[in-house]
């Protein structure tokens, strides 16, 4: 049997023209999203963090685990502990990222703190950069999510956090972190965290609204960012936070 | 030239191969990519949904000062004043969508520890006492009563 | 409260290690595949016609390893199944999204064409002479056509030569975003290096030239036929001369980090003295890198009997494939072993009978061969190559 040169152009031609019309139509037909009462247009969602209040109860780390169902071992939020002695290495712990609070620490002759850490919200995010197929993102109110039905759990944001936030959770096997409570924040809520912390040392912000208290504290007092040079746009700002912090 | 593309027809065989498979793909990809994909950025807008409709362990304290407000009133005349409702009392959305369900009190002991036993890495200012020195083997709860603990 | 394998302090979620051995194994793979294609295209593009006996041998090993380099991915995955989500939706500012479609690109529009068009003739040769299933076979390979007119061969040649001249980049994008993959991490001081796809590079190079290598003195020995010295000594001098540009690459990386000695090198060197001793030290260095180079330099300096030559050069070829292995278990392994706070480390165990373990592995590198013994039969490499 012979297909002439002719015959062989012709049904690649069909074949093209039938993908293009599909490719167009996938454009024009699209799903429209249910509108709400909550506007991601008027949000920027970010954190507070006291560490002269901080008491590591680990108190955040309960809650947070209890309202996310975070899985035995991984942590969407974890508390460290620091001491910090002159001319030597930091010695820093989180024993079960201080989900039971800490062994007390008796010594008193040397500069000790918590620190509370989390998924910084980066604006400019590394982690979202590196994911291959939009798992991954940055919400238009700024929080950093995972979709978990698209995640192929390859785990290369994993390796892009500089703040080792994420982790794959066991379960799903999709890559998993801090959603800043996103179903709360939606809702008019708190995070967990903060709603938890009894010392107020985290505190939800949002930097869109003028009357959050953001933006005095910022104006008021010495804020950093974890690993600033990394230039993530970290939304999570820490007050007397010490240099030894990494 | 007709020579030439004598000579070089077999060539387009494979190219019709590839031509025919990128099509393929195309429609594909037509078919099973979400068709709102990118409406916000590179990613399904059905994972906002998807993220926003997990269900809530904690209710906030608003929701527990509605039913029970004199123990907010206690509790907003002493040092715990801003300690949240369930960051002692535990997960309470169930109970806040259905009184019926008892919630149950974590270990006084356990729970009073966390914060107030000593460490040096807590802020000086802070309450903090030896517990085994401090109660000799009471229960903090003997002494301080919780939602206004302060003697 | 210590943690098993943990010392000092590692962030909680970074205890675990996320890229195993299987992701140490891709890398290794598509650097032979391109290390293969480049000896390939040194016959046909640089006309170095000492080693022509071995290219269609270079093309079939090429072939075999890249079948097999998704498989390591795919079991790595969570959801394997979501893998073609990088085809509909690729995100164009990873450089894991290209993967999907430089692999296509290479596997088709390079090394499947190119063997098309290098075997054409024997291929439509076996479908007239060839009988039952392998007939059907044949006839499905010549897509056709059974044109063997001189001219047509002629344009054949053309267009073969323009695909490889085409190949040689691609190879090295197939394998150079791998290394940018690594290389362009902010968050992990051991992996970000603008060095990181060309030191990848340059010993995939060294890797697929020492399995050709290796394949060839196999099979010369296999079908017991005299193994031609001038093109193992050509193939060798090319394995020393990409060997020192390796060699020298990966030297300044390790001059340069020790000279800035910025806040991660305290970290990362007592790293690679203490659990990285063994597989940076004694197998990438010194196995894999330095006793290479001197077998290979020595044959270059001195005289030795064809014998003694041989000897030399599967050793020196053994060691470097071990050690180009080792060099991929470090960057790999080694980039999740400290801590981002360079506070701590922890310690990588190998499962061995789980998804990403021992035997897995080892299944995974014994695959290419089987396929590398399939396509031989199917095409064989050996008839000698008429240009009529």
């Amino acid at each position: 049997m012979d297909i002439s040169r002719r015959g062989l152009f012709q049904i690649g031609g069909k074949l093209l023209v039938l993908a293009s019309v599909g490719a167009t139509l996938e454009q024009i037909v699209g799903a429209e999203t249910p509108s709400d009462a909550y506007k991601m247009a008027e949000h920027w969602w970010g954190m507070l963090i006291d560490i002269d209040k901080c008491i590591g109860c680990g108190n955040c780390v309960r809650a947070c685990s209890k309202e996310n169902q975070v899985p035995n071992g991984y942590f969407r939020t974890w508390v460290e502990r620091y001491q910090v002695e002159e001319n030597k290495q930091p010695v820093v712990e989180s024993p079960n990222g201080a989900m039971d609070g800490f062994p007390p620490l008796t010594r008193d002759d040397i500069k000790a703190f918590f620190v509370p850490k989390l998924c910084n919200q980066c604006a400019d995010s590394p982690c979202v950069q590196v994911c291959p197929v939009g798992a991954t993102f940055v919400s238009p109110d700024g929080v950093v999510l995972v979709d978990k039905e698209y995640c192929l759990g390859c785990r290369y944001c994993v390796q892009a956090c500089p703040y080792g936030c994420r982790y794959l959770h066991p379960e799903t096997d999709t890559v998993d972190k801090c959603t800043l409570c996103y179903h709360r924040i939606t809702q008019g809520l708190t995070t967990a965290c903060c709603e938890n912390c009894p010392t107020q040392a985290r505190q939800l912000v949002d930097f869109k609204n003028p009357q959050d208290p953001v933006h005095e504290f910022l104006r008021k007092n010495k804020v950093e960012v974890l690993k600033p040079y990394m230039a993530t746009q970290a939304k999570v700002y820490y007050k007397d936070l010490d240099g030894s912090v990494r | 030239m007709r020579r030439w593309f004598h000579d070089s027809g077999h060539l387009i065989r494979p190219a019709l191969v590839l031509l025919a498979a990128v099509a393929v793909f195309l429609l594909v990809r037509a078919a099973v990519t979400p068709k709102d994909f990118g409406k916000y950025g590179h990613y399904r807008p059905a994972a906002l949904t998807l993220v926003r409709s997990h269900p809530l362990s904690y209710a906030g304290q608003e929701q527990c000062v509605m039913c029970h407000d004199d123990q907010a009133s206690a509790r907003k005349a002493g040092k715990h004043a801003h300690v949240a409702c369930e960051a002692c009392h535990g997960p309470l959305a169930a109970h806040a969508n259905d009184p019926s369900i008892q919630p149950k009190l974590p270990d006084v002991a356990d729970l009073c520890r966390r914060c107030h036993e000593k460490d040096a890495a807590k802020p000086s200012g802070f309450p903090q006492v030896v517990t085994a020195e401090h109660s000799g083997g009471a229960k903090c709860t003997d002494c301080h009563q919780p939602h206004n603990p302060h003697l | 409260m210590a943690i098993p394998g943990v010392d000092g302090f590692m962030y909680p979620n970074e205890v675990e290690l996320q890229w195993s051995l299987l992701i140490v194994l891709y890398p290794y793979i598509t650097g032979l595949v391109a290390g293969a294609f480049i000896l390939a295209s040194l016959e046909r593009v640089f006309k170095v016609e000492a080693v022509r006996p071995t290219y269609r041998l270079a093309l079939l090993t090429a072939l075999a390893f890249l079948l097999v380099a998704p498989l390591p991915l795919q079991l790595h995955l969570g959801h394997p199944e979501r893998s073609f989500e990088m085809y509909l939706t690729p995100h164009t500012s990873s450089a894991m999204a290209m993967f999907g479609f430089v692999y296509l690109w290479y596997l088709t529009v390079v090394l499947l064409l190119e063997i098309w068009l290098e075997y054409r003739a024997d291929i439509v040769r076996l479908s007239r002479s060839s009988k039952g299933f392998a007939r059907i076979v044949y006839r499905a390979l010549t897509l056709g056509s059974q044109n063997l007119s001189p001219a047509s061969r002629i344009i054949d040649d053309k267009v073969g030569y323009t695909v490889t001249v085409i190949g040689i980049p691609s190879a090295f994008l197939l394998h150079g975003y791998v290394g940018f993959i690594f290389g362009s991490i902010k968050a992990n001081p051991w992996w970000s290096t603008p060095l990181m796809p060309i030191v990848f590079l340059f010993s995939a190079m060294v890797s697929g030239i020492a399995a050709v290598l290796m394949l060839y003195v196999v099979s010369m020995k296999l079908r017991k036929t005299p193994i031609d010295m001038r093109c193992l000594d050509t193939i060798a001098k090319y394995l020393f001369y990409t060997f020192l540009i390796d060699f020298t690459l990966e030297m300044l990386d390790l001059i340069h980090r020790t000279y800035e000695a910025d806040e991660s090198f305290r970290s990362l060197d007592f790293m690679v003295h203490t659990r990285l001793l063994f597989s940076h030290v004694i197998l990438q260095i010194f196995l894999g890198t330095l006793l290479p180079l001197a077998l290979l330099a020595a044959t270059q300096l001195w005289r030795f009997t064809e014998a003694r030559r041989r000897v030399m050069y599967v050793t020196a070829c053994c060691c470097t494939l071990v050690g180009i292995f080792a060099m991929r278990w470090n960057v790999v392994i080694g980039g999740q072993l400290f801590s981002k706070s360079f506070l701590g480390y922890t310690s990588y165990k190998v499962q061995f009978a789980e998804r990403e373990g021992l035997l897995m592995a080892i299944a995974l590198m014994i695959l290419p061969f089987v396929i590398f013994v399939v396509l031989v039969k199917l095409l064989p490499p050996w008839t000698d190559r008429k240009t009529t």
